[in-house]
């Protein structure tokens, strides 16, 4: 069948809007290289003056370090507790099973505005606020829903005749779990580990809420130079994360390509 | 207990260490402030009768209420076309559209709502290039403003639409399209007659997940509203960091709560919810 006139109109205008939703961000670029003190957009004149201050700058860099440290936790935690409950919810597979999983995705669904008051009203009391700590569990809550999402993908095109293959073949539970049942959910635990990491890593509105002056992530010191708008090391800051992005785009492209390559040869 | 023992899938154990940290780290304070919603400053309902009495608070609502009506049409009916594409193009055509759909997920909500900062000034590169071509004779306000809170919120929630409106549509039965135009239906007949009705539960699931995040949507009504466009969630974070008001804030989160999981409910009844919140992994 050979496509409309409309059809072919509709596909020019889904690419004019693709460009739409991925080449504003790059007006950062051009930002970044002015050589004047204030955001403009350069005439002419490039500097890296302004990379040089991120990267020389005693603040941004610590705030790059603690939301490494942040996210790092955030992932290795979220990864644990995501793929532990993904494998129990699969195994358990009753109705009861279905009500506690829409229940443990709820912080993922809620607004995070929502989900910042909790946090706030709770860390109080529990004298969490302003730390390493009290960021990486709320970060934690917040991201292990990813982690079940996608191992519990990766799980439904497990075929559960493997698992019964090793018990009866007298495997325990736990090395049926780590020999058999992790290998091949890899992929999932895999993504859900880098889908929590750039959660930790990009989350703004609990951090508002729970951080103040000792912990800084890299998102509040940007939330910051937006606000007060005049310092292009904010520019050069975005540009970064652009790449960082892209970066991590391509891993997962790789990942999933991989995952997509054994399950062809399956 | 050893009975009890059987009964109990040793699977729970696994769910555990989670569930017990989400019930007490995070449904707990949110019942907590449910309370509140109710008991603070003093018990009663009048946290809820200021919805009535005060005209900042009913205008903040209708504010809220509008953008996100406006936001969820425009980023529904963008995301329908680009779904639309996607699934209609040929393989390789469709996996790099993809990669553009995705890279934009990814992208930090600070780096593009910072994007959209230096884009729409009054001395951006918009407002000069339309000056340069004579298409307006002095910069437009772009920002500060409605316009400029809906042009960064339409544009963060696109990828958000596009996703369930793909699933949907992967799923057609695309021999249904095929017996139309044999028997005789225009294209546009099979689309507006067939396709779209078919598309229903894709755009109704799209169009509630887009509402329920815009309703909680903090980061870019602030920036680009610039203090003049007020809504929900900037005016809690208000109510709690500078004046210290639990009870109006706790007010307003549990409507926006009792409004998410309404609309979650209706979205279960259209799709299963999985299939919407696991799209961007598959």
């Amino acid at each position: 069948m050979k496509p409309s006139l409309l059809a072919s109109f509709n596909r020019a205008g889904a690419w004019v809007l693709l460009m739409f939703l991925v080449l504003p961000a790059l007006i950062a670029i051009p930002v970044s290289l002015t050589p004047k003190r204030f955001l403009s957009m350069p005439k002419g004149e490039y500097s890296l003056r302004h990379f040089e201050k991120l990267f020389t700058s005693e603040e941004w860099m610590s705030s790059f370090g603690q939301s490494a440290i942040i996210a790092l936790s955030t992932s290795l935690l979220a990864t644990i507790l995501g793929t532990l409950c993904a494998i129990g919810l699969w195994r358990v597979s009753s109705k009861y099973s279905e009500v506690v999983r829409a229940f443990l995705l709820l912080p993922l669904i809620i607004p995070q505005i929502i989900s910042a008051m909790a946090f706030y009203r709770l860390w109080i009391p529990m004298g969490l606020l302003d730390s390493y700590l009290g960021l990486i569990l709320a970060h934690t809550i917040l991201a292990t829903p990813m982690v079940l999402i996608t191992v519990s993908a990766s799980l439904a095109n497990f075929d559960p005749k493997l698992e019964q293959a090793s018990r009866n073949l007298g495997a325990s539970n736990w090395v049926t779990v780590r020999r058999v049942i992790l290998p091949s959910v890899r992929p999932g635990v895999l993504a859900g580990a880098l889908f929590a990491f750039i959660l930790s890593w990009d989350e703004i509105v609990v951090t508002l809420f729970i951080s103040k002056y000792s912990v800084y992530t890299l998102p509040r010191r940007m939330w910051n130079g937006i606000r007060e708008n005049t310092d292009p090391t904010v520019a050069a800051a975005a540009v970064v994360l652009i790449a960082l992005t892209i970066i991590a785009f391509v891993v997962y492209a790789i990942l999933s390509r991989r995952n997509a390559k054994v399950k062809t040869s399956l | 207990m050893l009975a009890l023992r059987k009964h109990i899938s040793p699977g729970w154990w696994l769910v555990a260490p989670f569930f017990l940290l989400v019930a007490c780290l995070y449904l707990g304070p949110i019942l907590n402030i449910l309370w509140l919603s109710l008991s603070d400053p003093e018990p009663g309902l009048q946290n809820y009768s200021k919805l009535v009495e005060s005209d900042t608070l009913a205008r903040i609502m209708w504010t809220t209420i509008r953008i996100c009506v406006i936001t969820t049409g425009f980023a529904v009916i963008l995301g329908y076309s680009i779904a639309y594409a996607m699934v209609h193009a040929y393989r390789r055509e469709q996996s790099f559209m993809l990669t553009f759909l995705l890279v934009s997920f990814w992208i930090s909500i600070l780096v593009r709502t910072f994007s959209w900062l230096m884009l729409l000034g009054r001395k951006g590169p918009i407002n000069e290039g339309f000056e340069a071509i004579g298409l307006i004779s002095e910069p437009v306000a772009f920002m500060r403003n409605e316009l400029g809170v809906l042009i960064g919120m339409v544009h963060y929630m696109i990828p958000y639409a596009v996703l369930p409106l793909l699933v949907n549509m992967q799923t057609l039965d695309q021999r249904v399209m095929s017996a139309s135009r044999n028997l005789g239906a225009s294209a546009s007949q099979t689309f507006f007659r067939i396709y779209l009705p078919m598309t229903t539960p894709g755009i109704v699931a799209s169009a509630l997940l887009v509402f329920i995040l815009s309703l909680g949507f903090y980061v870019t009504p602030a920036v680009l509203g610039g203090g003049k466009v007020l809504m929900v969630a900037e005016y809690i974070s208000v109510q709690l960091l500078v004046t210290v008001k639990w009870g109006v804030a706790a007010m307003l989160a549990a409507l926006m709560l009792a409004g998410v999981l309404a609309m979650l409910w209706i979205m279960s009844k259209f799709m299963k919810l999985s299939t919407v919140f696991g799209g961007a992994s598959s």
